[in-house]
């Protein structure tokens, strides 16, 4: 099958696993696999103003992938909207194949950055906010999807307790709970933002109308947090 | 006479007002110098507070969205505390900055090793793509500043130091400069370390060339200095000792040739004091850097350290 047809046609929810599948010889897939599936699906299909088209635009969403591990939903996701061909997706990790165990932002089309080593993509997030802000494109809004485990690095923290003093407003965070972190606390997530003046929001990250509402909730003058709890990587 | 971090929040401001693409990120150090420039440009003077990791993150996020950010702080905060944040939030993620730092070997001896950071050239030497620039005079700094923040999205280094030449030279952003002929021997000065070099020669019959751009390092310039003054050269470097010696190497890797690597030492000296005593502990002074030259030059075996 060609790129064109293949960008030519419309694709739903219910054909990622089969795009999974492409990756992982394997339609069926652990809750770890698809722990980011269904907030990335619904960014990508209703909250981002994001196209393959539009790589170059300058207003449009930024989208920043910071857990890298475990890409397979991601790509499932850009080549359902066109931005990675889908033949494309059963070379992942080879070693002329652009879709790596992590991604790069060089060598994917539609990847704000590439990812991998945890804690980067939310500083980098905030630069991006600070970068628009500065150029006065109002308009784009910035995205960065995060680890339950991956906030255990201290470099978020410098993110996080920065973000909020300074009114960034256009930033979200979308933090994938599956309890993976070893040493944590009950709604400690939330109370951390919170404390340095984030809007937060704790939603089931299963469920479509629940992630929506909690991504476009109005959140004046402060950056958002949205915890989307999926199920625990241990159980 | 001022120093060449005096020339920084000047000759920056002055880019920020000149060209919109221009940004400064800082961390806490140095701010006050960047008050005024905050005042006129409040979105693109930046200060993140204590925390170097987020300072390299936002550069490079700025960068992302076409922003040609300038990067300040002392060299431990700059190079080595956020070192994976420089390799990949710049390198992999493929924008450039200006990464300016200061304080980087010993300008600051009663502050103690905590504020060191001799080895930042050479932690920079294992990543690809990277210029360095490491003027000897404030003049020369304030030139290499505008080249590399003209430098397009390139990664940029550049080192300001308390110790200076007495007299500032021409700098092009790129070439070694001949400022002394001679026959039996090269001696590269970088940065700083001119004077002392040029002190320390005297009356020896050695080549001097003076190197402000390090990286790229000027093989071709090394080559043709080798080609009167025979290949017998000392590197003289005023951070980590030998950082350019595998540079060199391979400049003149078609010619059988011996090569000295003179700089700071690693060894941690645990003193505080002044510039001069800390100099001569790592034997960077006139009298030192001339038994040191000059016994390498008199002959293969001799001198050395």
């Amino acid at each position: 099958m060609t790129i064109t047809e293949e960008r030519g046609r419309t694709y739903g929810y219910g054909d990622l696993s089969r795009l999974m599948g492409l990756m992982t010889g394997d339609e069926k897939h652990g809750p770890a696999a698809t722990s980011t599936l269904d907030a990335l699906w619904v960014l990508y299909d209703r909250v981002l103003r994001v196209a393959p088209e539009r790589a170059d635009d300058p207003g449009r969403d930024r989208f920043l992938l910071s857990k890298g591990h475990g890409p397979m939903a991601y790509y499932a996701v850009l080549a359902a909207k066109g931005f990675v061909p889908v033949d494309w997706l059963p070379g992942f990790g080879a070693y002329d194949s652009p879709l790596g165990h992590h991604p790069d932002r060089v060598l994917v089309p539609g990847a704000e950055i590439g990812s991998g080593s945890l804690g980067h993509g939310l500083p980098i997030a905030v630069g991006t906010a600070l970068g628009l802000r500065a150029q006065g494109l109002d308009a784009p809004r910035v995205w960065v999807v995060v680890g339950d485990a991956e906030l255990d690095e201290g470099s978020n923290h410098e993110a996080i307790a920065f973000a909020g003093p300074a009114g960034l407003d256009r930033l979200h965070t979308v933090v994938i709970d599956n309890a993976s972190a070893s040493h944590a606390r009950p709604g400690g997530i939330a109370a951390r933002f919170e404390a340095a003046g984030w809007s937060a929001v704790t939603v089931d990250g299963r469920d479509h109308e629940a992630l929506y509402a909690a991504f476009t909730a109005p959140h004046p003058g402060r950056p958002h947090l949205v915890v989307a709890r999926v199920e625990p990587k241990s159980a | 006479m001022d120093t060449m971090r005096d020339r920084l929040a000047p000759v920056v401001s002055r880019l920020l007002d000149e060209d919109p693409r221009v940004a400064v990120v800082l961390a806490e150090i140095g701010r006050d110098a960047f008050t005024e420039a905050w005042h006129r440009h409040p979105d693109r003077v930046v200060n993140v507070g204590i925390r170097e990791q987020l300072l390299v993150g936002v550069a490079a996020g700025m960068a992302l969205t076409g922003l040609r950010p300038v990067v300040h702080t002392f060299a431990s905060f700059l190079v080595e505390r956020p070192f994976e944040q420089v390799k990949l939030d710049l390198g992999h993620q493929d924008v450039g900055a200006v990464l300016v730092s200061a304080a980087a070997s010993f300008d600051w001896p009663a502050g103690g090793y905590t504020h060191m950071a001799p080895g930042d050239v050479a932690l920079l030497d294992t990543l690809d793509g990277w210029t360095v620039h490491v003027p000897g005079h404030p003049d020369e700094a304030e030139t290499l500043l505008r080249h590399a923040v003209a430098a397009g999205d390139d990664k940029v280094y550049v080192r300001l130091s308390v110790q200076a030449n007495r007299d500032a030279l021409p700098v092009d952003g790129e070439h070694f400069r001949a400022v002394r002929e001679g026959r039996s021997g090269v001696v590269v000065a970088v940065g700083p370390m001119l004077d002392a070099v040029l002190a320390a020669v005297e009356g020896l019959d050695v080549m001097v060339l003076y190197a402000t751009t390090v990286r790229p390092f000027d093989a071709a310039a090394l080559r043709r200095a080798t080609a009167t003054a025979g290949a017998d050269v000392v590197l003289v470097e005023p951070y980590l000792a030998g950082t350019s010696t595998a540079a060199a190497n391979d400049a003149l890797a078609h010619v059988p040739h011996r090569v000295l690597g003179l700089g700071v030492g690693r060894r941690e000296l645990r003193r505080y004091g002044r510039v001069e005593e800390h100099a001569a502990a790592h034997g960077l002074d006139a009298r030192s850097l001339r038994e040191r030259i000059g016994g390498f030059v008199a002959g293969a075996g001799g001198g050395g350290s």
